[in-house]
């Protein structure tokens, strides 16, 4: 695992004052944002929240089943949140967690209220604006029993932003019979250090949908959020979407574990390199019966570029049904051989086999997001990346 | 309108097809026959110019044109039009979608032509994914029909069809056949017709069921490599469920 230098990044005095909403940013930072996901017109949005550097400049809820909050207010408010804060993830755990947990900047609060059905996503932004900033946040979301939404976190440079390092922890409660989709983009730049800490717990019924798509370059990321499912009858199901142009190493990947009975999970991680390194990690344990977990590791490699999948699966009694499946190689020439007889040549066939495979259609996006999504594959594949 | 000399063909070194010479014109739909792993497959497959058939000798003449070598893409655009046995499925590429872009820059109406192929529903899948034979059979028409193609490969197109979809895909072969496909609303009946331009059909098969829909002009044996026994398709057929290919070996020594 690469180690960040903390030190070469600036973790005190990048403040910034609050801004009425969305768009009051500079139009080219919201476009920043469109590209993570977050519209700047709120209106479509239960909830927004944004932070900026050090500060949580904006936050507001048009749903009154959505709580919003800087983690900073919601420690206050809730006597520091002691059956949340940092109960999932190890305070200790290493050099980027204790820096989050000693030097806290922000991170937003999500709480959803038992019962409530909320249509609209809830969006949150988490921005590097300031050159060579570092970033500590602290995110938690507690979907109460019974209720259902959909979280939309972009964490996005702004425009013009080169450097910098995130260090984000989050911690995601789906209590008894909830769900929680859980939808993260990331639009960093090619100098920023990323580093989520993240964890989650399902309980009865519970369902955690989360989905990550990553198009951009990034210097170096590395995470691995851990889901542990408690309740029966829960489900989890992990979708990624990853591309790695040269220059961006990423170890990443999801571990789940199934801990109550009649529980199922999927992970599914597509990745391309198109030059970077992807180490793709995944695992999914089985430790109570019956329980059903299937992995997929799907890496392309273009041109250059290093991928290495590590499918995982751990079952410690009978009656589990772990299976997974991995592949890390070039588009199949058959594949593109079937396009090319229907009179596609072969740069066409390719390009269309690529948008194929990074197809998000089973994420449920919204559909500004998924415009976003295909402009930042346009771009790339115009850029002839893939 | 296809013409084929002395194709010698290998694959990974072996020669599978040794000498083959064929002829089919304009309109007209050939049919072959022949024993399991005689070559008729690795015959269209060398026709769309699949990597891994290696032509080592001899030519093949598309309208005029020397396509022996040319890229796949071409051949197609050329008018050569295949329905595959076996399709990959292509992850996140819709039907829909595919079939539109086999239709290039003319404007068709995809889900019309779905329903003739009774697919509309299945224009949202992704291409391929679990489709069941019957159903790639289907697929393979519709996106034929919207690829508009000069000559028709089409390889076994009874297999895994059941006696109900075999009806369906018979017609539709045969109204591909027929030039039939796309009626234009913007012509009168007699400019379609005047229009209509038969398209020429290459079909393999073992059982002879396409033969009740499709109006076949010519057939021939392929054994071992070589094509023989050119006949009438119907006696082709009666010919080996009497006597097996075993004739076959005679006509060729
Ligand atoms: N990709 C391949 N690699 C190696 N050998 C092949 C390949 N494709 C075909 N062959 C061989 O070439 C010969 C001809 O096969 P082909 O598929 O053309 O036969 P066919 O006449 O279509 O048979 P069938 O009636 O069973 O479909 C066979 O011996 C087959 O094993
Ligand atoms: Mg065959």
């Amino acid at each position: 695992m690469h180690d960040v230098d903390l030190k070469q990044f600036k973790f005190q005095g990048q403040e910034h004052e609050a801004i009425p909403g969305l768009t009051a940013l500079e139009k080219a930072d919201q476009e920043q944002l469109l590209m993570a996901g977050v519209v700047s017109d709120e209106t479509n949005r239960s909830a927004s929240y944004l932070q900026m550097d050090h500060s949580a400049v904006h936050c507001r809820s048009h749903n009154e089943d959505v709580e919003i909050m800087d983690i900073k207010d919601a420690l206050k408010k809730y006597d520091g949140l002691k059956d949340y804060f940092w109960t999932l993830v190890d305070k200790d755990k290493d050099d980027y967690t204790r820096s989050a947990a000693e030097n806290l900047h922000g991170g937003y609060f999500i709480r959803v209220k038992a019962g409530a059905k909320v249509e609209q996503p809830i969006q949150s932004c988490l921005m590097l604006k300031a050159e060579q900033v570092g970033q500590n946040v602290h995110n938690i979301v507690i979907i109460e029993e019974g209720a259902e939404a959909h979280v939309i976190t972009g964490c996005s440079v702004a425009h013009g932003t080169n450097a910098g390092a995130h260090l984000g922890i989050s911690e995601f409660f789906v209590e008894k019979n909830a769900s929680l989709t859980f939808t993260m983009v990331h639009n960093w730049g090619d100098h920023v250090a990323v580093r989520p800490r993240s964890a989650g717990i399902v309980k009865e019924g519970g369902k955690f949908l989360s989905n990550y798509v990553l198009l951009k370059p990034v210097q170096d990321l590395q995470m691995y959020p851990s889901i542990r499912m408690v309740g029966e009858d829960s489900v989890a199901r992990f979708n990624s979407v990853i591309v790695a142009p040269e220059g961006s190493y990423l170890d990443m990947g999801n571990r789940v574990t199934m801990e109550a009975p009649n529980t199922r999970c999927e992970i599914i991680a597509r990745t391309i390199s198109t030059g970077g390194t992807i180490i793709n990690r995944g695992h999914i344990g089985g430790h109570a019966m019956p329980a059903k977990g299937h992995l997929e590791c799907q890496g392309l490699i273009l041109g250059n570029g290093r991928i290495h999948a590590i499918p995982e699966l751990d079952g410690s009694l009978e009656g589990v049904e772990l299976s997974h499946e991995a592949s890390v190689g070039k588009i199949a020439q058959e594949e593109i051989e079937y396009l090319m007889a229907r009179g596609l040549d072969e740069d066409e066939a390719t390009s269309t086999i690529v948008r194929g495979f990074l197809n998000t259609d089973i994420m449920g996006l919204p559909e500004v997001l998924t415009r976003a999504i295909d402009k930042q594959i346009e771009e790339l594949q115009a850029s002839g990346a893939m | 309108m296809l013409k084929i000399e002395n194709l010698h063909v290998e694959i990974d070194g072996r020669e599978v097809l040794k000498g083959i010479d064929l002829e089919i014109n304009e309109g007209e739909t050939f049919i072959l026959f022949g024993p399991n792993g005689s070559g008729k497959t690795s015959l269209l497959m060398t026709l769309m110019g699949f990597s891994g058939y290696e032509v080592t000798k001899g030519s093949i003449f598309f309208n005029g044109k020397d396509i022996t070598h040319a890229p796949t893409y071409e051949r197609a655009r050329l008018g050569i039009g295949m329905s595959f046995q076996r399709p990959p499925t292509i992850h996140g590429l819709r039907t829909r979608h595919l079939v539109q872009m086999c239709a290039r820059e003319r404007e068709v109406d995809v889900d019309e032509m779905a329903r003739k192929v009774n697919f509309d529903h299945f224009l949202e899948r992704d291409i391929n994914a679990g489709f069941s034979g019957g159903e790639i059979k289907r697929s393979e028409l519709l996106q034929l029909m919207a690829q508009n193609p000069r000559l028709v490969l089409f390889d076994e197109p009874e297999s895994g069809v059941d006696l109900e979809n075999m009806q369906l895909v018979g017609k539709v072969a045969r109204s591909i056949l027929d030039g039939d496909v796309q009626p234009r609303a913007d012509l009168s009946m007699k400019e379609q017709k005047a229009q209509k331009r038969r398209t020429s059909g290459l079909i393999i098969t073992h059982t002879g069921y396409i033969l009740d829909y499709v109006n076949a002009d010519r057939g021939q044996v392929l054994y071992n490599g070589h094509l023989c026994c050119e006949a009438r398709p119907r006696d082709i057929l009666e010919h080996i469920q009497e006597y097996g290919y075993q004739e076959c070996v005679k006509c060729l020594n």
